[in-house]
């Protein structure tokens, strides 16, 4: 049981990395990559946010959206997967909000340091991404706690490297074209080359 | 008349979304590996975007800014699921390929860029072309990469062969390169760098 939890999280982290195999979260990911400081802030922020929405997303999914999930409401034929889009935004939407109220009330400081990147994580694909990931791979409970942190950390992973080379590179001469956002497409792409040497390693 | 054009054709070089503009970046880079599903999926964000803006375009005077973001959510996910349904429809190969990307146009950040930043503060026809405009801008973009990702990647075009690859008798290599993830990250700062080029104003400092 515990070797099939492992596989997941290793395999979220490394093997089905967010941000540098399926891309999600690119925005944010580019943009808010300048520096480490902030890039962790926004890191530990998905972690946290994953962690928490994967899991009850899936609880929405299996127990209300699914065919012949309302049956122990006596509707055992309704099929309401076509709800599944607008519900995890919804979820998310709730859950970042509540996240933030709650942060500013009991740890002001990290609230402070997060500031804006907190609600702009409503909208980073990375979080929608992986809701919908955990259902298209019929994740149970205990699995989707596993995949939440997981993804979380991968992306959290992915942005504190880049900004580590984005932080490297102020001091280099770039091309005038390529400075700001080219440079970048570049190196998220080297990175990612070399994330997929843990691409096809079955755990 | 010429708010209208500049609304249309700015996004295409002046103001492209992908490139300068920094917005909907995953999908661009995720579905470009063949032409086919990037047509589909241009489209399907061109229409989203463009009838989002028109919606928030028409509640912008009654929404009240607390609730904005919900509100334009709202909108843009019944959008995106009557898109998904639609594609699931009709064409189910291609709907399995863009798996979770359709759903993700949602989150697309041209969607809520555009309703938010320019719909909100423009009549509704304005916003209409706004939207048709910048999709048009992001597929132009998509299907540029596409078109060297598909053949360069497996020699071919929409499906069909372009370049003979070697292992069915002709002369081309493959290079799978193209068919993975960092070449769309490489192909598209390639694309910024021949924008910029060509348009020094663009250039960051």
């Amino acid at each position: 049981m515990f070797e099939h939890y492992l596989s997941i999280f290793l395999t979220s982290v490394f093997v089905e990395n967010l941000a540098l195999s399926f891309f999600l979260g690119m925005c944010t990911f580019l943009a808010v990559s300048q520096k480490v400081n902030t890039a962790a802030g926004l890191g530990v922020a998905v972690i946290v946010v994953q962690a928490i929405t994967i899991p009850v997303n899936n609880l929405i999914y299996r127990y209300v959206l699914q065919q012949g999930a309302l049956s122990w409401a006596g509707l055992p034929d309704v099929d309401l997967t076509f709800l599944g889009l607008i519900t995890y935004i919804g979820v998310i939407a709730a859950m970042v909000q509540i996240l933030e109220m709650s942060l500013d009330k009991f740890v002001p400081k990290l609230y402070n340091a997060l500031g804006i990147f907190l609600p702009l994580i409503t909208v980073n694909c990375a979080i929608l991404g992986g809701s919908l990931f955990m259902v298209e791979r019929g994740y149970d409970f205990g699995e989707s706690v596993v995949y939440g942190v997981g993804s979380g950390t991968g992306w959290a992973l992915a942005i504190v490297g880049l900004a580590g080379i984005r932080e490297r590179m102020a001091y280099s001469n770039v091309p005038a074209g390529l400075r700001g956002l080219g440079i970048t497409f570049l190196t998220a792409g080297l990175m990612a080359m070399a994330f997929m040497l843990f691409s096809g390693i079955e755990l | 008349m010429s708010a209208y054009r500049k609304a249309l054709f700015d996004p295409f070089f002046n103001d492209n979304p992908i490139a300068l503009q920094t917005l909907g970046i995953c999908s661009a880079l995720a579905i470009t590996t063949k032409l086919e599903t990037a047509v589909v999926m241009s489209l399907a964000v061109t229409l989203v975007t463009a009838c989002s803006s028109l919606a928030v375009s028409l509640v912008r005077n009654t929404l009240p800014s607390s609730i904005r973001i919900l509100g334009q959510m709202t909108i843009i996910a019944s959008l995106v699921i009557l898109a998904d349904q639609f594609l699931q429809a009709f064409v189910y190969d291609i709907s399995k390929q863009l798996s979770v990307f359709v759903g993700l146009i949602i989150t697309n950040c041209i969607v809520l860029g555009r309703t938010e930043g320019f719909a909100m503060k423009n009549p509704p026809g304005l916003s209409f072309v706004d939207g048709i405009g910048n999709g048009l801008g992001y597929s132009f973009v998509l299907v540029v990469v596409a078109v060297f990702r598909e053949l360069l990647g497996s020699g071919k075009l929409f499906g069909v062969t372009v370049l003979p690859l070697t292992t069915e008798g002709g002369w081309y290599t493959a290079n799978g390169l193209f068919l993975l993830a960092p070449s769309a990250f490489i192909l598209i700062a390639l694309f910024i760098w021949a924008l910029r080029t060509c348009k020094p104003e663009q250039v960051e400092d």
